[in-house]
């Protein structure tokens, strides 16, 4: 016991999350994702001035988890709602948190918009290929063969199109000030998204306009993986169709 | 001081909302009120810490209302009948999550795509609710552009007061036609501490606005809660009454058709005709009682719309078959004339 006396604590829950156990599965991305975004919010000292938007999707319960301001926005509304919001409250710092399916599906038009308005907020998109909360259908990230619920033969490009890149998307717009794609398998990995979801807000902060990180992540229960084999199975499949990096980077264009 | 000014009717709403204390407006352009939404452009893009957007869509509009509603601030969005279709999903959600704001419908003919002329076929749509769910929106039912004006101010209010978003149903052609107006000064009242809304949480808990509940008896303990505010609501009725002393016959219309109703009940009189107008200008909550009461004391009502016949069911509500109601409506874009209405009075009369 006198030995603890002199130690420093080096890791504790960020202040920015709020002490309840998470709903997500085991193996999950979200719960490193959330905790990513919470440090964040801590180390820029925004806590108090941050308004969170929830998603509907598995991540709906995101609104319990941050401890700040947080709002539930309609299926793939986030953007627009931020955008309400974002606009009474220039000075306030807003995020929305969505899914594949409310990014790059029902929500394409409210993305593509808010980023091309360069509306002033940082979105955090988190894309694991398929369906979560509505129990494993095919999302427009979904890859070429994959087996959802919704396209229990693989999906057919012929017929159901190849998977969205979002961030190659929005990157040919000339609004958004910083896009960027991560993942999250590797320590390394974990601690170039964090960097990315910092230099986000950061951008928001200094006044940049819109940011946006795609995350790329797992959902071990509707791939039927272990939490191991799924990250396995995203480096396998996943990065080489969405390559990681930085696609929009406005610092570097100026 | 007020003046007198000119004004067309679609300006004339967002100059009342400005007057209101709205700053915040999303939009997206419709026949026949596009030229309310050109005019917040006009008049916001000019003021400080005022928000003006066009959105991608209606659907992207009213989800922005949605978040500056969160954050307290008064915030409006307007449209046309398709467009106001689009808005459902969101004015569902602001209704759950019990935000104000002020949603305007210049209603066109419809079904589908319709027409850009004016028409009453939102009825059931703006006063039984339109999305999902169980609540109901604030409904107040101009005639004309003066009370366009005024009606727009109290919308705000009572959307604050009551926590829900409230809705001016008006049509094409008081969007359109101009009248002289005048905006009474209005005594600025210190905004209310809004104990819910969105910003920043430093030296209180976190604030969260969910307009949902997965937990069956907490999301009753909700919709019960809204349903209670729907039975406060019923004290803002409020209704005009014309020519009601004796009359053979009682036409009850709301908006436009009111005021037809109102010239046919001068060409009656010099046919000896006397008809009676009662005037809903709160649709919801509707004016039950009034009607009951005078369907006592007449033979014959006619509800007159410009639709197949929809607030006709709520006057059948109120009669409670005391009275004989007849329904004369017209679709499509069509204007009900004083005369056509008058024959319609004096085929009734007749049988």
């Amino acid at each position: 016991m006198e030995v603890k006396k002199f130690m420093n604590k080096v890791f504790s829950r960020p202040k920015s999350l709020v002490d309840i156990p998470f709903t997500y599965c085991p193996g999950c991305h979200h719960g490193i994702i959330h905790r990513l975004i919470a440090e964040v919010i801590d180390e820029l000292d925004i806590r108090e001035k941050t308004i969170g938007v929830a998603p509907v999707g598995c991540s709906v319960f995101a609104y319990l988890f941050f401890d700040c301001d947080m709002i539930v926005a309609a299926h793939g509304r986030a953007p627009a709602t931020a955008t309400g919001i974002k606009r009474a409250k220039p000075d306030n710092y807003v995020f929305s948190y969505q899914g594949d399916g409310d990014l790059a599906s029902i929500g394409t038009a409210e993305i593509i918009h808010a980023a091309n308005r360069g509306e002033k907020i940082t979105v955090v998109f988190v894309n694991n290929a398929i369906y979560g909360m509505t129990g494993g259908q095919m999302a427009p990230t979904t890859l070429e063969g994959q087996i959802t619920q919704t396209s229990p033969y693989g999906r057919d490009s012929k017929t159901m199109g190849m998977p969205i890149r979002m961030c190659e998307l929005l990157s040919t717009l000339k609004s958004p000030a910083y896009i960027s794609r991560v993942a999250l398998t590797k320590p390394a990995y974990i601690v170039k998204a964090k960097k990315a979801i910092k230099k986000a807000f950061q951008f928001q902060i200094d006044g940049k306009g819109f940011s946006l990180v795609e995350v790329l992540s797992t959902c071990p229960t509707n791939w039927g993986l272990s939490p191991r084999e799924a990250n396995e199975w995203l480096d396998k499949n996943m990065i080489p169709y969405y390559p990681l990096g930085a696609f929009k980077n406005s610092e570097e264009v100026s | 001081m007020t003046e007198k000014l000119l004004m067309k009717g679609n300006e004339a709403i967002g100059e009342a909302a400005i007057h209101a204390g709205c700053r915040y407006y999303f939009g997206y352009p419709i026949t026949p009120q596009s030229e309310l939404t050109a005019y917040m452009a006009k008049r916001l893009l000019k003021i400080d810490g005022a928000a003006f957007v066009q959105a991608e869509s209606e659907v992207a509009a009213i989800n922005m209302v949605y978040g500056t509603a969160a954050t307290g601030g008064r915030v409006m969005t307007s449209s046309s009948s398709p467009g106001i279709s689009l808005k459902q999903e969101g004015i569902s959600y602001i209704a759950c999550a019990e935000l104000p704001c002020v949603i305007v419908n210049i209603m066109r003919g419809g079904p589908g795509l319709g027409s850009i002329q004016p028409a009453q076929g939102d009825y059931f749509q703006a006063t039984k609710g339109g999305g999902h769910g169980d609540y109901h929106l604030i409904v107040l039912a101009p005639s004309s552009v003066q009370e366009l004006v005024d009606l727009t101010i109290k919308a705000f209010d009572l959307a604050d007061k009551y926590r829900n978003p409230a809705m001016v149903l008006g049509d094409g052609l008081l969007g359109q036609m101009m009248e002289p107006v005048e905006f009474k000064e209005r005594k600025l009242e210190a905004p209310a501490k809004k104990e819910w809304a969105l910003g920043s949480c430093k030296d209180r808990d976190a604030r969260r606005v969910v307009p949902f509940n997965l937990d069956p008896y907490e999301l009753e303990k909700l919709v019960n809660k809204i349903g209670k505010k729907f039975e406060k609501m019923q004290d803002e009725v409020d209704y005009e009454l014309v020519n009601m002393e004796n009359p053979d016959i009682i036409i009850v219309a709301y908006g436009t058709i009111a005021r037809v109703a109102k010239t046919t009940i001068q060409y009656a009189k010099k046919e000896g005709i006397n008809i009676g107008l009662i005037r809903p200008i709160t649709l919801y909550p509707f004016p039950y009682k009034i009607i009951s009461q005078y369907a006592e004391k007449v033979k014959h009502i006619l509800v007159t719309e410009m639709s197949l016949g929809q607030m006709v069911e709520d006057v059948k509500l109120a009669v409670e078959g005391k009275a004989k109601i007849s329904f004369y409506g017209r679709t499509g874009g069509v204007v009900i004339s004083p005369k056509e209405l008058l024959e319609e009075v004096k085929k009734i009369i007749k049988k």
